[in-house]
């Protein structure tokens, strides 16, 4: 018998095509996503080098960062993000790769369509032009983020020059207090580490908190590890993620998909096997989080207070809490629950799935948005849309004063219209909060969606279970 | 990849330590689908006050460094955000080699990957070079001996480098990563065949 592995080593065994001289290893890449910002450069590579897409059918593109959320049919107005959004159909048309166009309700974020299709699946490799890949970690897929020379690599060779990273353990024990979620949770676990508390490692999360969460609960935790520094996350595939997929387009059937079940099995870390870190969170002590500062890492729970830089461990951070204060527009030691919003974003590829937008609706459902906020709902893609409003999900958002949009990125990074302000301040449910992030200016509290709700109806920061 | 192996021209001294890629190529420019076209903006804020004035002290202003194809900066060259957008915008200008005391990880790799060769030289060397580069027309660079040389005061001056033997070849080859990946076609068809046996759904028929 071989040594123990976890499901890291597994998969990346399972994807070793050769070992460099160098000592780096060719590794295997099961499937590509394609989206319009960091593959033109690729393509052109291609071109210019007279190379051809080895695997185009294991290749999904759509366009999803510069898309419009409103009056679709008047097309894109800026013409940079219409140009990069037209040279993703003619690449992919040129070279026979799938590509979900604006008009398919199949569109949508890349890291909310795969998973919806079927395309991603236990076991695989997968990467994407974005660092937000590791969200496809939730079905016990080894996911990551690339730049585009390695767009260029993995679409003329489906592999990619790796080299392995180190095994790190999250284990959440105990038991999760009442609405507290998997958005919570992961705000929490970066709280705890830090922003360079992955880097170099591959986390795998356990315990049965991370067992009870749903799958889209999954992948808002697995989405955040970049976050946490990591190079991907994983969660181990189990009875939920196959009954997630079957069914799916692209996810195999009848008699291949209990093969596939018993393939995907095998893939849970073995007894004894040796993780290089192990980190420990409890449960029980985590309530709602939002972030105060611009580092995903400036995380506080709803009953807490903006910290005071006099309080810093070092003078160095000293220096960064009081940059981040002064970016914010906040003065120490106000009481979270008193920060007053203006704007709310409800959506990305970390909160804005259909089970994201039934925990709002109950929040929405008979109260109103506080009259001086603008507060947005921008599904995760076209068939988060269209199950949405066949619940009537859409009819309590726009009663209660939510604008609700078209699928895309949207304010999760601004590269369309829809933008923050200088100095408006803003309950997301998206993953980063770094100065610039949703507009120039703009001021991002990262929080879980049925916050950013109860931020929407208050006008402030609060807690969602006082309502 | 176009192949290195010798390189004569002209020298641009540039003389900060922690250029980052923000200086090297300002945010405004990336919103592009091409990696060519990038060349005019290096270094653009360096190059243009607030106003769109010329700053006449910064090299890259001044008619002697026209088409010059050699950098020489200061140390830990290049740090910053990952964007690729950096060496593109330094291999479109016309720059095929840059000598500094150190570079960022990122940018260092991401230099081999776009045919240019970065020397890494002790910093005494740099700022000896740096100023040299004020008076002399060519700098002589051969990658297969690893050597630099150039004429001074009549004198001809030899400075040797050290350089991966892997990174070498692949410029002396033109081969980038991918040139070095095809090379091993075989392997990896051999994978897909084996694979294909093993996980057969992964190479189901379905298309969207
Ligand atoms: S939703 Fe935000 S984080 Fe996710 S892919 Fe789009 S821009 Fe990136």
């Amino acid at each position: 018998m071989s040594a123990p592995k976890t499901l890291y080593d597994k998969i990346w065994d399972n994807h070793i095509v050769s070992i460099n001289d160098d000592g780096t290893t060719i590794l295997y890449i099961d499937r590509h996503l394609v989206h319009e910002v960091t593959s033109p450069q690729a393509f052109e590579g291609l071109r210019m080098s007279g190379r051809k897409v080895r695997r185009p059918e294991f290749t999904l593109a759509t366009a999803d960062h510069n898309v419009p959320t409103m009056d679709r049919d008047k097309g894109i107005a800026d013409p940079d993000s219409k140009l990069q959004v037209e040279t993703l159909e003619r690449n992919a048309s040129e070279n026979n790769i799938t590509y979900l166009p604006m008009s398919d309700k199949r569109q949508g974020i890349v890291h909310i369509v795969g998973p919806e299709q079927g395309f991603t699946q236990p076991g695989m490799t997968i990467v994407c032009g974005d660092s937000h890949t590791s969200t496809h970690g939730a079905f016990g897929a080894l996911a990551w983020g690339i730049g585009t020379s390695e767009v260029e690599h993995t679409l003329a060779t489906q592999t990619l020059i790796q080299t392995k990273a180190k095994n790190m353990c999250i284990k959440i024990t105990g038991e999760v207090v009442d609405g507290v979620t998997a958005k919570d949770i992961i705000l929490a676990i970066i709280k705890k580490i830090g922003t360079a508390g992955g880097t170099g490692y591959v986390i795998e999360y356990t315990g049965d908190v991370i067992k009870n969460l749903s799958m889209e609960g999954r992948m808002t935790v697995c989405n955040m590890s970049i976050e946490a520094g990591a190079r991907a996350g994983l969660i181990s595939p189990d009875e939920k993620t196959w009954e997630y997929l079957k069914g799916r387009p692209l996810a195999p059937s009848g008699e291949e998909f209990e093969t596939a079940i018993k393939y995907w099995q095998s893939l849970a870390t073995d007894e004894g096997a040796q993780y290089d870190e192990i980190v420990e969170i409890k449960a029980d002590e985590i309530i709602p989080q939002v972030t105060w500062g611009t580092s995903p890492e400036d995380v506080v729970s709803i009953d807490g207070y903006v910290p005071d830089p006099k309080n810093a461990s070092s003078d160095e951070k000293k220096r960064s809490i009081e940059r981040a204060l002064d970016y914010m527009g906040l003065e120490p030691n106000t009481p979270i629950n008193e920060i007053e919003v203006n704007k709310v974003f409800i959506g990305s590829c970390t909160n804005g799935r259909i089970e994201d937008l039934r925990a709002v609706s109950k929040i929405a459902k008979g109260r109103k948005v506080e009259k001086n906020v603008h507060a947005m709902i921008v599904p995760g893609s076209g068939l988060v849309k269209e199950q949405a409003e066949k619940e009537g999900l859409d009819k309590i958002f726009i009663e209660a004063g939510f604008d609700w949009r078209d699928p895309g990125c949207s304010m999760c990074l601004a590269m369309n219209a829809d933008k923050l302000k200088p100095q408006e301040r803003c309950a997301s449910t998206s993953n980063r909060n770094f100065e610039g992030r949703q507009g120039r200016g703009g001021r991002t509290h990262l929080m879980s969606p049925q916050m950013a709700a109860a931020a929407a109806i208050k006008g402030k920061l609060t807690d969602f279970r006082d309502l | 990849m176009e192949k290195f192996n010798k390189l004569t021209g002209n020298a641009i001294p540039i003389r900060i330590t922690n250029v980052d890629t923000d200086m090297i190529i300002p945010k405004q420019f990336l919103k592009t689908i091409k990696r060519t076209g990038l060349g005019e903006y290096l270094f653009f804020e360096l190059k243009f006050d607030q106003d769109g004035n010329k700053i006449d002290s910064f090299a890259l202003n001044q008619d002697q460094y026209n088409g010059a194809s050699i950098l020489i900066a200061g140390k830990n060259f290049g740090c910053g955000s990952s964007r690729e957008h950096a060496p593109w915008s330094i291999a479109d200008y016309g720059i095929k080699c840059i000598i500094a005391p150190s570079y960022a990880d990122i940018f260092y790799n991401n230099c081999f990957k776009n045919g240019i060769l970065p020397i890494i030289l002790d910093e005494e060397t740099v700022a000896k070079l740096q100023d040299t580069a004020e008076n002399t027309l060519n700098f002589n660079i051969d990658l297969e001996k690893q050597n630099i040389t150039y004429l001074e005061n009549n004198e001809q001056k030899e400075i040797t480098f050290e350089i991966d033997p892997v990174k070498k070849k692949c410029l002396i080859e033109g081969l980038d990563d991918i040139g070095l990946t095809l090379n091993k076609s075989s392997s990896i068809s051999d994978f897909e065949n084996n694979q294909a046996k093993e996980t057969p759904w992964l190479y189901g028929s379905k298309i969207i």
